[in-house]
């Protein structure tokens, strides 16, 4: 008993500093870009260059589109499925799983050669073109994360009981969706919209391939051209990571029987379990 | 001469003590169960027997042989969990297999083995089965046969029926017995159930609040409940606080009513004491016997098939009664004075 | 309309709508089977467009020439030594770093679910490892090179506190081994996600009957907890492979182009410095395709059992 419980305090403290050197080994490095004194100029520099904000905004601005658009297309869908057409879910939730078994760069190679020039859509020929291309890219990868807390939110909501209660009330279709599913499923959205934003406002493959000013091959960029910014870029981003995180869990929590804490399946779909 | 003895046990978790002084000894082969409300210690001193918890005070032997401090693995205990607890990645041969297996016999005397405990348990047809492919009274019979497999020394069971159906509930309350007797195994039975307890066991032990109340046969347990625990928790007894008039002649007050005890009461004139009397000994037909009798109101009379249970108000108490059913048998309306006779042999004076 | 059909329609003796008998004007009800279809129109549209349509274009792709002919020649090609080694590469450091993180992972989970530690502990790494496990990419790399890169911090501690050179050691930050550890950021998080729910499921009860039944410790976790655990363990294995087989942004922002896993690979090819073969481009997306897909299905397998098991 005292000897399992050493081992385990020896393990967990192992792991602790593997995971915590990193962290402030990078943010002791972006303070000393001034030799022989701490200092912020790394995240001085950061900010003072316009190419960070603009790249970061252009980046937040593809990902909150993305965020929409997977959102239009999944929850309409999902409700509908979960409400007529229960057979077809195990299919969706093949499909929505697909972007995360394909790897990335599968899928934009597919898009490069599917809707080049010579194509019948030919989106990547303009900057308009290119810039809808990797919206709809992130939107893709972003199915998994939001089809799965949409379809969560569902499960604990009972839409099946709420719809026929709001029919029965003589609500049309549309006034369901948009007046009883839809701010009952917000927590689930944002849940799942938080979790799509941590993961694509630093991707680099579509962007760069798609070559859009986004911020991972800003990222890139920088890593080759500078030597502490980097590091400062690099606390920036894990602090917004956590942030996209934190925020997610809180409204992953958001409905009362959610039950949601500390459970993976928000944070990874694949370990989504049958959670009583 | 007893087999299992557990002396002044005590069990606290932090301030918290769960089992007080508890004390008992159980013969070879003699089916011994718990029972008791929730959370009055039953699985603690389940598990202490079982070496999952260390006594904070207290001995326990088996066999003559101080097993207190001995690790669960060497202790020779077969356990039987309420929720089966078979290993899920074994075949029903493999689980029944375990305990002899870890203990190291060879091929052939396990297979043997085997075999006797799934003809013991009638199962010998599932023998390939996983338990995620059979019915819960079924995974139990296994768990049962599991246990007892290695011959173990005692047997011990934590409400293993009360995650099953009521019919196999009652089926399998009788195999686990008739198997009892025939391997002649020393068994603890764990039970929050009265039925099950007074219809199994040897004896029974009521536990509240960590202490065994009562220890006695289920005949005396159910007829002589010793505290007024013991006789609100076993069987359906009436209470009736009672003014005592004579202690010496044992005349009391119910009400207005008056009547006269068999013994002689240990307390003084004015004091209250309770009394027993279960449903089933009196009657309200003409004719009835009995030498004393009792004159209320009825306040209700319920129709249960075979039986007919009646309540009435004497003075401040409700006395129910049970009358058997039969054509010319009227139930008594409600707000009708009715007399109940009985014997007098059959109020039993409680203790707090 | 659907709603008053909902409630107008009498309710169809014998349960499903197909029995009523051929003849009767029941055409209502398949119509209202057809329109449900259409709900599903703008997922399927997208879906197909781009998710299905992508990867069937570049699975097809990969069996013609340029000219549209049928040919193996691409798969062939594959074979071709530059491209083998890639993918040799690729496999043994998706190997590496999902061994690592598989055992690192069980490690960590046993010790936070069963080491009897206090419970905030778990709370704090469960919600770290939420974090740590989508902190992958090139901040990851930068952390790393400011940890462990020539000049990093812990590097520098160890040559001028310790006297011990890193580097000089053999060690790499931009090697196979490097790559391996630095993986390791996000792999051990992810393998505590989705270990721990499987540890949480091995019952107290087994122990105590193993025990109970005469078991040490030893033959508990070797004869029960082990293999109750294996596809768990197994699928979360495959899982962590096929995650680092598809990394290309960390590779890339710690190495470039130098370190050739099958990602950079591919990656080098769409972007035109190498030989542009779009044909052969397409046969190394449907080799990746292959792993990637055999070893997700080969987890969904295994997760199934285990929840089986489960019940
Ligand atoms: N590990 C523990 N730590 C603290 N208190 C405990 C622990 N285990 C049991 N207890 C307490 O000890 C008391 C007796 O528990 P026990 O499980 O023996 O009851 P029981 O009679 O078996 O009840 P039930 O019929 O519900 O199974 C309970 O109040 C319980 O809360
Ligand atoms: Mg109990």
């Amino acid at each position: 008993m005292k000897i399992s419980r050493i081992v385990a305090l020896i393990i967990v403290l192992i792991a602790a500093s593997f995971f915590l050197v990193p962290l402030y080994a990078t943010f002791q490095f972006s303070l000393q870009m001034l030799r022989g004194q701490w200092s912020l100029q790394a995240y001085r520099s950061v900010f003072s260059d316009p190419q960070f904000l603009s790249t970061l905004s252009y980046s937040a601005v593809a990902s909150l589109a993305a965020i929409v658009i997977s959102t239009l297309i999944i929850v309409p869908t999902t409700y509908w499925v979960r409400l007529k057409m229960p057979r077809v879910k195990p299919f969706m939730e093949f499909i929505t799983l697909l972007p995360l078994i394909i790897p990335p760069i599968v899928i934009v190679f597919g898009y490069l050669r599917l809707y080049g020039s010579d194509s019948m859509l030919p989106l990547t020929v303009s900057t308009a073109g290119t810039n809808v291309m990797l919206v709809i890219g992130y939107a893709t990868l972003s199915l998994p994360y939001v089809f799965r807390s949409v379809d969560n939110g569902m499960q604990t909501l009972d839409i099946r009981t709420l719809t026929e209660a709001a029919e029965i009330l003589g609500a049309s279709r549309a006034t369901i969706i948009f007046r009883v599913i839809l701010p009952n499923l917000r927590a689930a959205i944002v849940s799942g919209a938080f979790l799509t934003f941590s993961i694509s406002f630093g991707e680099f493959v579509f962007a760069s391939l798609l070559n859009r000013p986004a911020f991972g091959p800003y990222l890139v960029q920088i890593g080759q051209d500078r030597a502490y910014e980097p590091a400062a870029l690099a606390v920036l981003s894990f602090a917004l990571t956590w942030a996209c995180m934190v925020l997610m869990q809180i409204f992953a929590n958001a409905k009362p029987g959610t039950s949601a804490r500390r459970r993976p399946a928000a944070l990874f779909p694949f370990a989504r379990r049958k959670t009583a | 001469m007893s087999f299992l003895t557990i002396t002044k046990a005590s069990k606290s978790y932090g301030a918290n003590t769960v089992v007080r002084e508890f004390d008992l000894s159980v013969g070879k082969g003699e089916f011994i169960s718990f029972l008791g409300p929730s959370g009055c210690g039953k699985t603690t001193v389940l598990r202490m027997i079982a070496g999952f918890e260390t006594p904070s005070a207290g001995r326990i032997t088996i066999d003559n042989r101080d097993v207190t401090l001995t690790a669960p693995n060497r202790r020779r205990i077969g356990m039987v969990f309420q929720a089966y607890a078979l290993f899920p990645n074994m075949t029903v041969a493999d689980n029944v297999a375990f305990g002899l297996k870890v203990a190291g016999a060879d091929r052939a005397t396990i297979d043997a083995r085997v075999k006797e405990m799934l003809a013991l348990i009638h199962l010998d047809h599932l023998a390939e089965r996983y338990p995620y492919q059979m019915s819960g009274g079924q995974q139990q019979r296994v768990a049962l046969a599991r246990a007892l497999a290695p011959k173990p020394q005692v047997l011990l069971l934590d409400e293993p029926l009360s995650a099953l159906d009521a019919k196999i509930r009652v089926s399998l309350r009788e195999e686990i017995r008739a198997i009892q007797k025939q391997l002649g195994i020393t068994t603890v039975f764990v039970t929050h159930d009265q039925e099950e307890a007074l219809s199994i066991s040897d004896r029974i032990v009521v536990m509240n609040g960590g202490r065994a109340d009562q220890i006695g046969t289920p005949f005396e347990i159910y007829n002589q409940p010793a505290t007024r625990f013991v006789a609100s928790f076993v069987g359906t007894l009436n209470l009736i606080d009672v003014t005592v008039v004579d202690p010496a002649t044992g005349l009391v007050k119910i009400g207005e009513q008056t009547i006269a005890l068999k013994d002689v009461l240990a307390a003084s004139a004015g004091q209250t004491v309770t009394l027993a009397l279960r449903p089933e000994s009196g009657s309200i037909l003409d004719g009835a016997r009995g030498d004393t009798a009792l004159t209320g109101e009825v306040v209700s009379s319920n129709f249960l098939g075979s039986v007919v249970r009646t309540r009435m108000r004497v003075g401040e108490s409700l006395i129910s009664f049970d009358m058997f059913n039969s054509p010319g048998f009227a139930p008594p309306a409600l707000g009708e004075r009715v007399t109940l006779r009985f014997s007098a042999a059959d109020l039993l004076v409680i203790r707090d | 309309m659907t709603v008053a059909n909902d409630i107008l329609s009498p309710p169809t003796p014998g349960g499903s709508a197909r029995s009523a008998p051929a003849g009767l004007p029941g055409a209502q009800v398949p119509r209202r089977a057809n329109w449900a279809w259409l709900g599903l129109l703008p997922f399927a549209f997208f879906a197909a467009l781009f998710l299905i349509l992508p990867i069937v274009y570049l699975v097809t792709g990969a069996f013609q020439t340029p000219d549209g002919a049928f040919t193996f020649d691409n798969l062939i090609a594959l074979t071709g030594s530059a491209i083998a080694a890639s993918y040799m590469l690729s496999i043994k450091l998706s190997l590496v770093s999902a061994l690592f993180g598989a055992v690192a992972g069980l490690l960590l989970s046993w010790a936070l679910v069963l080491g009897g530690l206090p419970r905030w502990v778990r709370g704090a790494f469960v919600t770290f490892s939420g974090v740590a496990s989508n902190f992958a990419g090139i901040p990851l790399a930068f952390a790393f090179i400011a940890t462990l890169g020539r000049l990093g911090i812990v590097t520098v501690l160890m040559r001028d506190v310790f006297g011990f050179n890193l580097y000089g050691a053999g060690f790499n930050l931009f090697s196979f081994w490097g790559l391996a550890l630095t993986y390791l950021y996000f792999q051990l998080p992810l393998m505590v996600l989705i270990i721990t729910p499987a540890l949480d499921g091995l019952k107290n009860e087994w122990r105590e009957a193993a025990e109970s039944l005469g078991a040490s410790h030893a033959q508990y976790w070797r004869m029960v907890a082990l293999p109750v655990l294996a596809p768990s363990i197994l699928g979360c294995f495959l899982l962590l492979f096929a995650n680092a087989f598809g990394t290309l942004a960390t590779v890339y922002a710690l190495t470039g182009s130098q370190f050739d896993v099958v990602p950079i690979m591919l990656f080098a090819q769409i972007r035109g410095n190498v030989l542009y073969n779009p044909n052969l481009g397409y046969a190394l997306a449907l080799g990746m395709i292959l792993i990637a897909g055999f070893s997700n299905i080969l987890y969904l397998v295994l997760r199934s059992r285990a929840e089986r098991w489960r019940a």
